[in-house]
């Protein structure tokens, strides 16, 4: 594997426990919507501990590579970058990794992209690709948050939707007595899957299911339920 | 290069810190990570079939499996996302005691397990043999979760945990060494822990 050393450009709080950190590194590393990088960090006493993280920002961004980053309170890794890293700290990073858990335009569409909290992450970016150039793909994304706080993008995406330009969210928020207007209730059900196909407008070339494994395995199953073939449900599950 | 601010976590005692490959942690849980849905098979559908090439040596159900010698295995895992987790337990049938059920030596180097998902992982022949691998279906005195692999995972506990399929029903020996899944997209076709070979160059 190689290693490059990027430095932080900045941190912008996406939520109370997700904070995107902006790198910037001195060659552009092409990638794939949807791919990840691994973040190594060393302690003077050579300990190193190494996480994955996925990319947030579009392959056409080519200034800067942006990690959303939750807060695990058990972590090694998060909480460095939650309450010890700042701007202009140097951080050794991967080249992009993951050569399934992708989409890029020319694969076409529909797609179907069902998130859970920070697992909408690899969706961003393939949300903004699909901006950034032109596509055309139906895109449908499912993003079950707890609160309406832990909607992260929210008014990016909501801007996207609002293009018109067959790019659909559907949001619902698990732990939110009243969620707010055009904003769902409840856990990921068959209904939401429902409401998703007749935005696609029929079933999914592709599916994509990221989050925790629970959240994962709702998800799948509701798609299955739903006629969607589980040979073309991807899955990425965010262990620890 | 030192990472400012960071030390890790404190306390690890030596007997932790020399069990574990370089570059993993400690973890308790047992996280899942699969490429897809969780295949749901019942016990009476499943079979394991032992291939040379595209010939079919023999096969079992899930009843024949059972007849066969059972072994208990203790080993620590590791997983590529890093993570190990020490003194997992598991029961099920030696490669080599189906080997001998089937009544051949194993008739080329290399092997690549296929899973009911459709997943695949290629093994050197020798990394399955000698008591070094079996075919679990029992994981800390339980049958196998689904979502862990069940009924039957492949357990090669010495390599990468990306090795040890889940959902497996079929080892096919082959003439070349050809790539699964993840050894197809960016992952080492050997995997050893201790050599930290993750990714294709490592």
């Amino acid at each position: 594997m190689r290693w490059r050393t990027a430095t932080i450009t900045g941190i912008v709080r996406r939520s109370p426990t997700v904070s995107s950190f902006f790198f910037s590194t001195p060659h552009h590393w092409p990638f794939v919507a949807g791919q990840h990088v691994a973040v190594r960090l060393t302690a003077p006493d050579g300990y190193r501990a190494q996480r994955s993280y996925s990319i947030a920002s579009a392959p056409e961004e080519t200034g800067h590579l942006e990690l959303a980053i939750e807060r695990l309170d058990d972590g090694e890794v998060s909480p460095f970058f939650h309450d010890v890293a700042r701007v202009g700290d140097e951080i050794e990073l991967s080249a992009p990794l993951g050569g399934y858990f992708i989409w890029q335009s020319a694969d076409g569409g529909p797609i179907l992209m069902i998130g859970g909290g920070a697992g909408i992450v690899p969706f961003m970016s393939m949300a903004r690709h699909r901006a950034n150039s032109g596509s055309k793909a139906p895109m449908v994304l499912l993003f079950s948050a707890r609160t309406k706080a832990d909607l992260i993008f929210g008014d990016e995406l909501a801007a996207l939707a609002g293009r018109a330009e067959g790019f659909h969210l559907i949001a619902t928020l698990t732990r939110e007595t009243a969620p707010p207007a055009g904003v769902l209730s409840g856990r990921i059900d068959a209904s939401m899957i429902e409401r998703a196909l007749s935005l696609l407008c029929g079933l999914p070339a592709r599916t994509f299911i990221c989050g925790s494994n629970p959240f994962v395995e709702n998800a799948a199953t509701r798609s299955i339920d739903a006629g969607i073939a589980a040979g073309r449900i991807s899955t990425e599950r965010y262990g620890v | 290069m030192v990472t400012r601010g960071f030390s890790g976590r404190g306390n690890r005692p030596p007997e932790v810190r020399d069990r574990l490959p370089p570059g993993q942690f400690l973890e308790s849980g047992f996280p899942v990570l699969s490429a897809g849905p969780t295949p749901r098979i019942r016990t009476e559908d499943w079979t394991f079939a032992l291939k040379d090439g595209v010939r079919p040596v023999k096969s079992w159900n899930w009843v024949e499996f059972h007849a066969l010698p059972q072994t208990k295995m203790t080993r620590d895992i590791h997983c590529v996302t890093t993570w190990s987790k020490f003194d997992t337990f598991w029961e099920g049938v030696l490669i080599d005691d189906m080997l001998a059920d089937a009544g051949i030596e194993p008739p080329t180097a290399h092997t690549l397990a296929h899973s009911y998902d459709g997943y695949t992982t290629n093994v050197p022949t020798e990394d399955l043999v000698a008591g070094k691998a079996m075919i679990a279906t029992r994981y800390a005195g339980e049958a196998i979760s689904a979502d862990h692999g069940g009924p039957a995972r492949l357990l090669v506990p010495h390599l990468y945990f990306w090795k040890s399929a889940k959902w497996v029903n079929g080892l096919q020996f082959t003439q070349r060494d050809e790539l699964g899944f993840w050894e197809l997209r960016g992952y080492h076709r050997y995997g050893d822990p201790w050599r930290e070979q993750r990714y294709t160059d490592d």
